[in-house]
């Protein structure tokens, strides 16, 4: 009797959060569905759904065009570096908010929360200025500098959050037992905060892959990221549903495939402290 | 416990992240305040002298200001809500036991992957626009007329695409905490016959406390800043100029640049008003 | 595809005999129309005929205008030719911010540049951007629906007549609207179509001392007039309607008429995109009856070196071959005559090629109808038709048109609208240091 309750709310849940999922998931779903239509097909009205021929000629006209690789590559190693660089200046940062806090650790971590909070357009100009004279315009290093800055004060506050968990008394073992603090944060800590970190990346990955205002200002040619490339099918002459379509499918199928193979690291790890 | 050596250390430790934050925050923060007592208008020659509090009076005497600061509540405000409330049920649900739990996940945490640009694209191209949009053939559907969202329900309309990004962002931190949860205590008040809504509330929405305060602060954070969204699909149009893309119409419409970055002074000054009363609502769920 | 530019260029190297040039990597900031989209698929030309490679950034307008706007005022440098328009030109030009175009070669032939487009693209006499391609306004309307309505559209209709033909066309359901037209926010949008509205309604910006005119009855009148038309026989939802839009409904066979740029016209005769390519006729655009100004606006996209490149030679070399007769006839060659960048030059409409194009003489005939430097009814103290040539004009007129736009959703009136853009206006030229 228990039993079939539960089989049959089973079932519910299931109907109900299927339909929600696929829900939310529709306008992706859509998007690429329209990338494998013609122009033609793309506006038809009432609209179709699977019964369309499909066709590979977006996807062919988008390659002619751009020069994808280029733009994958750079927002690979931009939204890669920026993130590997930012976690190597947090992990000694968010260790010592974790176990030497101090009466100020809470307002160094909203503060620094809080320069997220400047509009990045107010300072556009100053900014720009300053790429022209240290020469880093239209370079990866410029942006893997900027986004890093971006994000760091995420990073150090998931990194905090998981560092927090990690019990004292196994670092004064380690201590005990002469480990040095390099040694202490290097192979005692850093190991066993593996999946926090894990979550770490990939979130800010995430949060780097699709910073929109400075990838596109402060870049043209040599290392403009999937953020410029988008830029040019925004809203071009005549039909263009289909291929922008197309060009959005390629612009976010790296990131959604790297989300769909780590959703697991990703979820476990997704707390910000929330969980006691 | 702490000795002084490790003190020390923990400070070195901390120097870099702290240096560099300070020279992200200080160079360009000096910059704004700089540039704001200045005429600066780049298409003119650039610095024409200093003019005092000008720049101040004239973006906060525009008569764009205030509904500006308005419409930024009203997009924070309303994405919050929608994410929290909608969070929390799609937490819950996804929590229970089904087939196929995962995939569904992944289907519900897909949009967050998806850049602003691109989302704001497909919202405003393949299912706002009212002649070829999906939702207008859903309307014709059920015969009635499309309604012109971007146009007739703007700040609606962004409030809602917004929400479809952040939504999976709430999900997964409010899912995280419920799964926290010890069942024990929830199965014991149910023993006792509390009604599934006591249990919700004295149980269940208790402990979402912490991850709840998580979500709003950073999505605070976020949202804040948002600019494609608006960019791409009215162009500040309709009544949905936020502080930031009224800044942006300054400094890069109207160039200059001067005016600009006092609306930038003032956005720092409304974000951390903001912040002080998110503090003051929710900072005490945060012992960080 | 740089492999095959490398392998050309190594090619090309290998042919040039003459000391001295050496291959050079050009970047170039573009809008993503049609043309331009063309050139890029044809620069292997440029390069086996130079040496020169390009490096292509393709933008959406907005974000090029504020990409290329931010590089040029802080001499950035990230690009080595900038495509901007007519209204950037003289504006930068006379900061010296341009290379002056006056050393180029007796066989481009710049005086075959229509004299329209080279004096909007020249400060002070000066050249300082070469016209890729030019464009007046005109209408485009359906033959088919126009004699179904029992009318016949004259060369030169004025607005009264466009009114009631575009109510005479109009059919809800069969989901044809009479008249489709720009009432997009943005300066290039909306606010470009409704100024030149406004010309042809007698009003004007500013009076010449730089006051706003949007409390005098010519504007009221022009907008009254716009908004009563579109509410009767325009698209739902035209506020949100600009050139992309307007062209994709026109090309499904949505619009009995389209006032807007005379490029449009390749597009909608174009069978391949076009379901009503065989069935559109081309007129002057309107005046209001008794006003001598008709809503003919003048604008080109153009080629302009930033000041301080590096490479200036090899992008001398790239305008000169992107805006000559030989690339015209490249074009022809490859995708027929009607996809040509139109406008630009003279010799183009002496063509007899070209003169069987069914859109060529109407757009010329535009283009000569805009005169920039009498834009208006009354005198003015700026240049230009469509806009005002001065800095703080795409600001200003971004705003002034979200306020329209907001009257033609039905927000607000078309009364508070243009009170509202009479009072910012005002402030912003007063900020300027105008008033």
């Amino acid at each position: 009797m228990a039993r079939a309750v539960t089989q049959q709310r089973k079932i519910i849940n299931t109907a109900a959060a299927w339909a929600v999922g696929l829900l939310i998931f529709f306008p992706i779903l859509w998007t690429i569905l329209t990338s494998f239509k013609t122009e033609a097909q793309a506006i038809a009205d009432p609209p179709i759904f699977l019964g369309f021929d499909w066709t590979l000629e977006n996807y062919s006209a988008v390659m002619e065009r751009s020069n994808y690789g280029r733009f994958l590559w750079n927002s690979v190693i931009i939204a890669g570096g920026s993130t590997i660089l930012g976690i190597i200046i947090a992990i000694p940062a968010a260790w010592s908010m974790a176990f030497v806090p101090s009466k100020r650790t809470k307002d160094i971590l909203l503060w620094m929360l809080s320069t997220k909070m400047l509009p990045a357009v107010g300072v556009l100009y100053p900014i720009y200025l300053l790429f022209i004279q240290l020469g880093i315009l239209d370079t990866k290093v410029g942006l893997v500098i900027v986004l890093m800055l971006i994000n760091l004060p995420i990073i150090v506050w998931m990194l905090y959050t998981y560092f927090k968990e990690i019990p004292g008394e196994i670092l004064e073992a380690a201590r005990m037992d002469g480990a040095s603090l390099k040694d202490e944060v290097l192979y005692v800590l850093t190991p066993m905060a593996i999946p926090g970190i894990a979550s770490t990346l990939l979130l800010n990955v995430i949060l780097a892959w699709n910073e929109a205002f400075w990838t596109l200002n402060l870049t043209a040619a040599k290392a403009a990221p999937l953020t410029a490339f988008i830029a040019s099918y925004s809203s071009p002459e005549g039909l263009f549903y289909a291929k922008l379509s197309a060009a959005s499918t390629m612009a976010i199928a790296p990131i959604l495939i790297l989300g769909w193979f780590s959703q697991k690291q990703l979820v476990s790890g997704l707390t910000f402290g929330a969980v006691k | 416990m702490a000795t002084q050596h490790s003190r020390s250390a923990a400070r070195l430790m901390m120097a870099p992240a702290v240096v560099l934050l300070l020279g992200w925050m200080l160079i360009p923060l000096t910059m704004t305040l700089y540039f704001s007592f200045k005429k600066y208008l780049p298409l003119r020659g650039g610095d024409l002298g200093w003019v005092g509090f000008e720049n101040y009076v004239r973006f906060v005497t525009s008569s764009a200001f205030w509904p500006s600061v308005m419409t930024t509540l009203i997009i924070v405000g309303g994405v919050l809500a929608i994410t929290v409330l909608f969070g929390i049920l799609l937490a819950i649900l996804l929590n229970q036991p089904m087939w196929g739990q995962g995939v569904v996940r992944i289907l519900v945490i897909a949009p967050f992957f998806v850049m602003p640009t691109v989302s704001a694209l497909v919202w405003k191209n393949m299912f706002m626009d009212p002649n070829y949009g999906l939702l207008a053939h859903l309307w014709e559907f059920f015969g009635a007329e499309p309604v012109q969202w971007l146009s007739q329900a703007s700040l609606t309309s962004i409030v809602m695409i917004v929400s479809w990004q952040w939504l999976p962002f709430a999900t997964l931190i409010l899912l995280t905490a419920i799964q926290s949860l010890d069942s024990e205590q929830l199965e014991a008040a149910e023993m006792d016959g509390a009604p599934a809504t006591k249990r919700f509330a004295y149980i269940t929405l208790p402990h979402l406390g912490r991850a709840i305060t998580v979500v709003i602060l950073i999505q605070t954070i976020f949202l804040l800043s948002i600019f494609a969204e608006i960019f791409v699909t009215t162009g500040g149009a309709f009544g949905t100029k936020t502080l930031t893309y009224l800044i942006y119409q300054r400094v890069l419409e109207s160039q200059n640049v001067g005016l600009g970055s006092a609306g930038g002074v003032y956005a720092i000054i409304l974000a951390n008003i903001v912040a002080i009363f998110l503090m003051r609502i929710v900072g005490k769920n945060l012992d960080a | 595809m740089s492999f095959r530019n490398s392998v050309y260029a190594a090619t090309a190297m290998s042919l040039v005999t003459a000391g001295g040039a050496f291959a050079e990597i050009i970047t170039i900031a573009t809008v993503n129309n049609g043309d331009m989209i063309r050139m890029q698929g044809l620069t292997d030309d440029f390069t086996a005929k130079t040496g020169h490679e390009v490096e292509w950034v393709t933008l959406e307008e907005n974000v090029l205008r504020q990409r290329v706007t931010t590089d040029i005022s802080t001499k950035g440098g990230a690009f080595d030719i900038m495509t901007i328009g007519m209204y950037e030109t003289p504006i930068w030009g006379a900061n010296g911010w341009l290379v002056p175009l006056d050393d180029l070669s007796a066989e481009y032939d710049v005086d075959d540049l229509l004299p329209a487009m080279r004096s909007g693209l020249s400060h002070e006499g000066t050249l300082y951007a070469a016209p890729f391609y030019g464009e007046s306004s005109m209408i485009m309307y359906r033959t088919d629906l126009m004699e179904k309505a029992g009318l016949e559209m004259p060369k030169a209709p004025t607005w009264q007549f466009i009114r009631e033909a575009a109510a005479a066309m109009t059919d809800r359901d069969n989901d044809i609207n009479g008249i489709c037209l720009r009432g997009k926010a943005g300066w290039g949008e909306g606010g470009a179509f409704i100024t030149v509205t406004g010309n042809s309604f007698g009003a004007r910006w500013f009076d010449e001392d730089w006051n706003a005119q949007f409390d005098q009855p010519e504007w009221a009148e022009a907008l009254n007039f716009y908004v009563d038309m579109m509410n009767e026989s325009g698209p739902a939802g035209f506020a949100t309607n600009g050139f992309n839009e307007n062209l994709s409904l026109f090309q499904q066979g949505k619009c009995g008429m389209w006032i807007d740029a005379t490029v449009a016209a390749s597009f909608v005769t174009d069978p391949e995109d076009s379901t009503v390519a065989d069935k559109v006729g081309f007129a002057l655009a309107p005046n209001s009856e008794g006003v001598e100004k008709r809503a003919n606006w003048l604008w080109a996209w153009a080629l302009a070196i930033p000041a301080g490149t590096q490479k200036e030679d090899a992008a001398m070399q790239f305008i000169e071959w992107a805006t000559s007769k030989d690339y015209i006839e490249l074009v022809a060659e490859k995708e027929g005559w009607a996809n040509v960048p139109p406008g630009a030059r003279s010799s183009l409409y002496e063509n007899p090629e070209y003169q069987k194009v069914p859109f060529a003489q109407m757009t010329l005939d535009s283009i000569k109808a805009a005169d920039p430097q009498n834009p208006t009814v009354e005198p003015v103290p700026y240049v230009g038709i469509q806009f005002v040539a001065i800095p703080e004009f795409a600001g200003i007129a971004t705003e002034v048109s979200q306020e329209f736009s907001a009257a033609y959703a039905g927000q607000q009136t078309v009364e508070e609208a243009l009170a509202k853009a009479q009072a910012l206006t005002n402030d912003a030229m007063e900020a300027a240091g105008y008033r």
